[in-house]
């Protein structure tokens, strides 16, 4: 196993454990954190692709740099909406989830079209 | 290097609405009346120019065929390149037809829900949620047309993480902490499947060093790079289109968002993904995979049709009642990958599910604008008191009965030419199983519609209704439901669009 392939593996497993990680925690703020790391395993992958070749590869490059802005924009929205909701219900978590049964909930719902 | 007039009709779907979305979001910032004004204003006029640019490019590949264009003159492949084939302008008539008529129904939905200002406990920092509606929804429309326009891999990633982002705040758009926690949850899934549908590309360019998708499609060979690229995507695109048993945060997703995204998202945000598969599918992935994986997801797709219908029936809430039908609609187009691999006729297979897509997303957007209406006028969507709505609220109920006719693929309608596609490729090739299957989920889609419609039908003598819906509401809600089912009248254009550029050639009858 040479230099590139290990860091081609641990690009997979950091993806693999970070999806593991998102499933099983409830605290919203460590699934934001196991998808950030999840890309930070598919960027490793990127770069380790890229040095296959005796001089660097760019497109993995740009795509790693593009990922980044995307995945910036996409955390900070994650918290801005974690925070919302944990003014809206005071928990950090999801709730369980709805309409598992078919029968609507007991307290009188507010009308959804007005949020 | 395309002629002008192609260039300005396959940019255009994109750029319009970027600057539409712009235009809204500044405009958010001006007083409220005159910043609604130039919002509403802003996003017809967008609508209205994305239609005819749709229009004017199914022209030019009607004429042409399968059309290009490099972005900023790189040749492919360092460039990147938009394509035009008849699949991609399938896509974006079906968006603009819907989008229009969505736009037409958010100005009376916003319009009016500003007069009583919203009860229980208020979430600082949103604004009027019409507001932050018309930004959105016209980013979310550019992130459509720029997906079903991409002609590279990694290009499809960057649009399907903008689509997911503005899904996302759609749904949270009430505010409520039922709408915040549905719209977190829909986020996760969006970029989970997102990334793993980044881990596939990763590999692909891991293996062949090219992202264009035609020339993945030239080079892909059956290595097990390719298997895992396969299952990654495959599975990301199910979570984020909501195939069974991934879809479990669709019916709160779709019941908690308004009407509005919840028609949008039902009807165009799920089937983005679907694209992708269909796209990489046929375009790549086609004779370097085992085809048990298309077995695999045809399986997934016919026990989707079965349980989507099932929980549909049980359901209480109409919203989720129509978000549970749209589960086993879904499975429907599936159901394309096991016809193909199993030896069915492709072109009817793939035809069939593409044409679904249109009719099931004109179908299903006016439903949830009719269920819409009804909140609108009732102020809830308990099936149990919906007795007698009809007399007060007819052109809802009648688009909600007519968009059925497609949901239960009853003749002359688009729903019934789909499913008879993919009937005659399931029976073409022996699999006739899955024709059981189809057929089985129409007797299932009359039996939840039935739910609704029998009570909501009958005479009573008075029936509570606090506000009667804007005009435009029930209007766009009824053009869609007729659309839906016009769409098995006129399908003979819109198949041979579909043939342009296709992976497979439809076969003249009589060989």
């Amino acid at each position: 196993m040479g230099e590139v392939e290990v860091y081609l593996v641990s690009g997979v497993l950091i993806f693999v454990v970070c999806a593991y990680a998102l499933v099983v925690h409830a605290h919203l703020i460590r699934k934001v954190l196991a998808l950030n790391i999840m890309g930070s395993g598919i960027f490793l992958l990127f770069t380790a692709i890229a040095r296959r070749t005796d001089t660097p590869d760019p497109v993995p490059h740009a795509m790693v740099l593009t990922g980044i802005v995307v995945a910036v924009s996409a955390t900070a929205f994650a918290l801005a909406l974690v925070r919302k909701l944990h003014q809206a219900t005071g928990r950090p978590y999801l709730p369980e989830e709805p309409d598992r049964s078919p029968r609507p909930p007991k307290e009188t719902r507010r009308n959804p079209e007005r949020g | 290097m395309a002629a002008p007039g192609t260039s300005l009709a396959i940019l255009l779907p994109v750029l319009l609405p970027l600057v539409g979305a712009t235009v809204a979001f500044l405009a958010g910032g001006a007083s409220l009346k005159t910043g609604r004004r130039v919002q509403v204003g802003t996003g017809l006029l967008t609508a209205a120019g994305v239609l005819g640019s749709v229009v004017l490019l199914w022209s030019v590949v009607a004429a042409e065929g399968p059309v290009s264009y490099q972005l900023a003159g790189w040749e492919v492949p360092v460039g990147i390149a938009l394509r035009a084939d008849g699949l991609s302008v399938l896509m974006l008539l079906t968006t603009a037809l819907v989008g229009g008529f969505g736009s037409i129904y958010a100005v009376g939905y916003f319009s009016s829900n500003n007069e009583d200002r919203r009860t229980g406990r208020e979430v600082e920092g949103f604004r009027d949620p019409g507001r932050s509606f018309w930004p959105l929804w016209l980013f979310l429309w550019a992130a459509l047309n720029g997906l079903f326009l991409s002609g590279d891999a990694f290009n499809l990633y960057v649009t399907l993480e903008l689509l997911g982002l503005s899904a996302a705040a759609l749904i949270s758009l009430g505010g409520t902490g039922s709408a915040l926690a549905a719209g977190m949850r829909y986020l996760m899934v969006s970029l989970l499947g997102s990334l793993a549908y980044l881990l596939g590309v990763a590999l692909l360019y891991g293996a062949f060093g090219v992202l264009d998708i035609s020339l993945l499609g030239e080079n892909a060979s059956s290595v097990p790079a390719t298997w895992a690229a396969l299952a990654f995507i495959s599975l990301g695109m199910a979570l984020k289109t909501g195939l069974f048993p991934l879809h479990f945060w669709l019916p709160s997703a779709y019941s908690a968002s308004p009407s509005v995204a919840s028609a949008l998202l039902a009807a165009l945000v799920g089937k983005a993904s679907f694209y992708i598969l269909l796209r990489l599918w046929f375009d790549v992935f086609e004779g370097s995979v085992p085809a048990v994986s298309g077995q695999l997801l045809g399986a997934f797709g016919a026990v989707a049709i079965l349980w989507g219908a099932i929980m549909a029936v049980r359901q209480r809430r109409l919203k989720l009642l129509l978000a549970y039908s749209s589960v086993s609609q879904i499975g429907y187009l599936f159901l394309v990958f096991a016809l193909v691999t199993g030896g069915g006729r492709g072109f009817d297979a793939w035809a069939g599910a593409s044409y679904l897509v249109l009719a099931h997303a004109s179908a299903k957007a006016a439903m949830f604008m009719a269920a819409g209406a009804i909140i609108f006028a009732l102020g809830h969507d308990d099936i149990d008191r919906l007795r007698g709505i009809a007399q007060k609220l007819p052109i809802p109920v009648a688009s909600f009965a007519i968009a059925g006719i497609t949901i239960m693929g009853l003749p002359t309608s688009g729903g019934f030419t789909a499913k008879w596609l993919l009937l005659s490729s399931s029976l073409s090739s022996g699999q006739w199983w899955y024709g059981g299957v189809i057929l089985a989920g129409g007797v299932l889609a009359a039996v939840y519609l039935l739910r609704f419609l029998n009570p909501a039908l009958i005479q009573v003598k008075t029936s509570p209704v606090l506000r009667i819906p804007p005009k435009s509401m029930s209007v766009s809600a009824f053009m869609l439901a007729l659309i839906s089912l016009a769409l098995g009248l006129v399908s003979a254009p819109l198949l041979d669009l579909l043939a342009v550029g296709a992976p497979f050639q439809p076969e003249v009858p009589g060989e």
